[in-house]
């Protein structure tokens, strides 16, 4: 039927992964409704022919579609292309060239794994119309899916000749202990939470024995005491946090392969092979949330073009720029170096540009404030309302009350003070090799290396407040990653220097140095 | 600071025409208030037609003083390198962007502006967040600009990322 010289279907076993599926729940569908029809004094017969046909219906129905789609679907691999062909009743034809491939990204779900199958997405990088830059070959045999990963991606292995290809990084299990210290813990614990409270009420509602067993003994629990509860919600989100690290990060590798494509595989139950490009490559970004970082930790993600964020319906895309699971500040730094083809990022790291103090100022009025229009509403409050407060919550936390808003204020000043020391300590931008650094953040620590031949442009923002403290925030743009890097409130000469040393010939041409002749005359248009 | 290294605001102002675009702009905004307030005023509540002249005036004030200070801190510049523009006073903001690095340049023209004879031409680089912005040039002048760009951007090689 094909008129494609040498063209491949998809694996025929996705026709058996979609009958056994669609088997299973035809046949649990079937008894869950027979046994209510029965229930419910339908005759026999009638329930059987009901049910019977019933699953019969929507079993051949989707074996039906998926074997059409089977049937209709071939694609090629030719020197140039790679073509897709979908003709069944319409015609539709895709076709990609090899030379534009950049990802090949294949993943297999437990299911399809059950059944040695594979999903290929094939993507040219291109973050410009949605979907028309992938190619999505949803049912290979795992042998081929791979088979595919490395024809489409050799063309890189012949146009460059540096390859000191080799393991970057595997997985150690000892970094399974930063899982937990994650901020999705307490909201994973939380859901988990939930969810039991939400069986529970289930339960609750109904008279029945196990039910009513179950809500008490929930309940028992509660009153055993908040703190069980905030321990209860700890624990189970670090084991879920566990579970999830196990899931993701199972039998993790991290390598380059000949010609410059890096390779990160992993995933216990869902296992994917993502391939990124070097020459999409933009820098490296070491994210450290507040808990890891306090263990001395970081993970490393890539600034690539072309990486959708979030986009495409697939919310897993995201994890997809993520070449490093949160290890030992060492390890990050040595992949960040490997993976950037720089002799050692640490030491620029460690000695980045310290922001002028007036940024720790801001920081610090930033953090006050919040907590001083709190402490006033409290105390007028106080001040107001204090006595009446006082004599509703009886003689004994009359004295409490009138406590509150200085307790208020003797923890959550150290706090806020302790946050903006931290923020300010955690500017500063340098220059390494061939990139630019920027590092900011407190809950969650950000250090973007970007290539300076990939910055395509300076937004430079002042604000009237940093204008009198003689600060000024950069913003380098990008193709790769989030589009921008911010580095906030630097000092306005050194900044603009740095800004045009980071990327030389870009803003040279707009900077006034002090003894040129000052503002140019301004023409008016027109 | 006398001895600072800085940017230079870059060297041209936007059309004149812009102060009348600015206004009309407002007009639009104010306007339908102002006449729906002095209706129901003159109506029903007779007290809304004070709201009326209040908005009148703050609209009036508004639309005659901030079009002076937009046309005063509004800047651009087109250099054989770079595209180089300046907005805001109070939240300065420049952005730079390299001639070798822009993708498209769009040139728009609202209702308003094609009565006035104006357009606004947007530069955009590979960058999600990159884009160079501006608005309210002389339709003329816009045109050829992004014409120019245009040629200056097909005679880069390489894919700008």
């Amino acid at each position: 039927m094909s008129e494609l010289e040498g063209a491949e279907r998809l694996d025929r076993r996705m026709i058996t992964m979609t009958a056994v599926l669609t088997g299973v729940i035809a046949v649990v569908g079937a008894v869950v409704a027979g046994s209510a029809m029965i229930s419910s004094g339908t005759p026999a017969g009638v329930t059987m022919l009901a049910v019977f046909g019933g699953a019969l219906v929507v079993f051949g129905l989707s074996v039906g579609v998926d074997y059409i789609r089977w049937r209709a679907t071939t694609y090629r691999l030719s020197e140039e292309r790679l073509e897709l062909r979908f003709s069944f009743v319409l015609n539709r034809r895709r076709s990609l060239a090899r030379d534009r491939i950049r990802t090949v990204d294949v993943t297999a779900s437990p299911l399809q794994r059950l059944f040695g199958i594979a999903a290929v997405v094939i993507g040219t990088g291109q973050s410009g119309e949605s979907g028309e830059s992938e190619v999505k070959l949803d049912a290979v045999s795992r042998e081929r899916a791979h088979e595919l990963r490395r024809e489409l991606l050799r063309h890189a292995a012949d146009a460059e000749p540096h390859t000191d290809d080799g393991t970057l990084a595997e997985l150690d299990w000892r970094w399974a202990a930063y899982a937990p210290l994650s901020v999705l813990t307490p909201a994973l614990g939380a859901a988990a939470v939930g969810a039991v409270a939400n069986v529970a009420s289930w339960f609750g509602d109904s008279d029945d024995v196990v039910g009513s067993v179950v809500s008490d003994l929930l309940i028992a629990a509660a009153l055993f005491g908040y703190v069980t509860v905030v321990i209860g919600v700890l624990l189970a989100g670090a084991i879920g946090a566990l579970l999830l690290f196990v899931e993701m990060w199972w039998g993790y590798r991290l390598d380059r392969e000949p010609g410059g494509t890096l390779h990160v595989r992993r995933g216990l139950l869902t296992s994917r092979s993502i391939s990124l490009e070097e020459r999409r490559l933009r820098g490296a970004e070491i994210i450290e949330p507040l808990g890891v970082r306090l263990a001395r930790a970081g993970r490393v993600d890539a600034i690539a073009t072309g990486i959708r964020e979030g986009g495409t319906g697939q919310g897993e895309r995201t994890d997809h720029k993520t070449l490093l699971p949160a290890a030992p500040r060492a390890v990050a730094l040595r992949v960040v170096s490997d993976v950037l083809r720089e002799p050692d990022v640490s030491g620029a790291l460690t000695g980045l540009t310290p922001h002028p103090r007036a940024a720790r100022s801001r920081r610090l009025r930033w953090a006050l404030a919040p907590v001083t229009l709190v402490f006033a509403v409290l105390l007028t409050v106080e001040l107001a309302a204090g006595d009446q407060i006082a004599t509703r919550a009886g003689s004994a936390l009359a004295g409490l009350v009138a406590a509150v808003p200085w307790v208020f204020a003797v923890i959550a000043v150290p706090i806020a003070v302790l946050l903006a020391v931290d923020a300010y300590r955690n500017l500063g931008h340098g220059l390494s090799g061939r990139y630019l650094v920027a590092r900011r953040g407190v809950a969650r620590r950000s250090t973007a290396l970007v290539q300076r031949t990939g910055v395509i442009g300076w937004t430079v923002r002042q604000s009237i407040f940093q204008r009198r403290s003689g600060l000024l925030t950069l913003v380098a743009t990008t193709a790769a990653g989030s589009g921008a890097y911010t580095i906030p409130d630097v000092d306005v000469t050194e900044g603009v220097a740095f800004a045009d040393e980071a990327v030389p010939d870009l803003l040279a041409e707009f900077i006034e140095r002090p003894g040129e002749s000052p503002a140019t005359t301004v023409t008016r248009e027109r | 600071m006398g001895n600072t290294v800085r940017l230079r605001p870059p060297k041209n102002q936007l059309n004149r025409r812009c102060l009348l675009w600015w206004r009309a702009r407002t007009a639009l905004v104010v306007a339908p208030i102002v006449a729906a307030l002095a209706f129901i005023g003159f109506l029903v509540a007779p007290v809304l037609t004070v709201f009326a002249g209040i908005a009148a005036a703050a609209g009036l004030a508004y639309g005659v003083l901030m079009p002076m200070w937009w046309y005063r801190v509004h800047r651009w510049e087109v250099t054989d390198t770079a595209v180089y523009t300046r907005t805001g006073y109070f939240w300065q903001e420049s952005r730079i962007a390299p001639m070798s690095r822009i993708q498209t340049v769009d040139t728009v023209r609202g209702p308003l502006q094609q009565l006035l004879r104006l357009a606004t031409v947007t530069v955009t680089t590979a960058s999600a967040k990159g884009a160079v912005r501006i608005a309210g040039l002389d339709a003329e002048l816009a045109a050829d600009l992004a014409a120019e760009l245009t040629r200056i951007t097909h005679a880069t090689p390489g894919d700008a990322t």
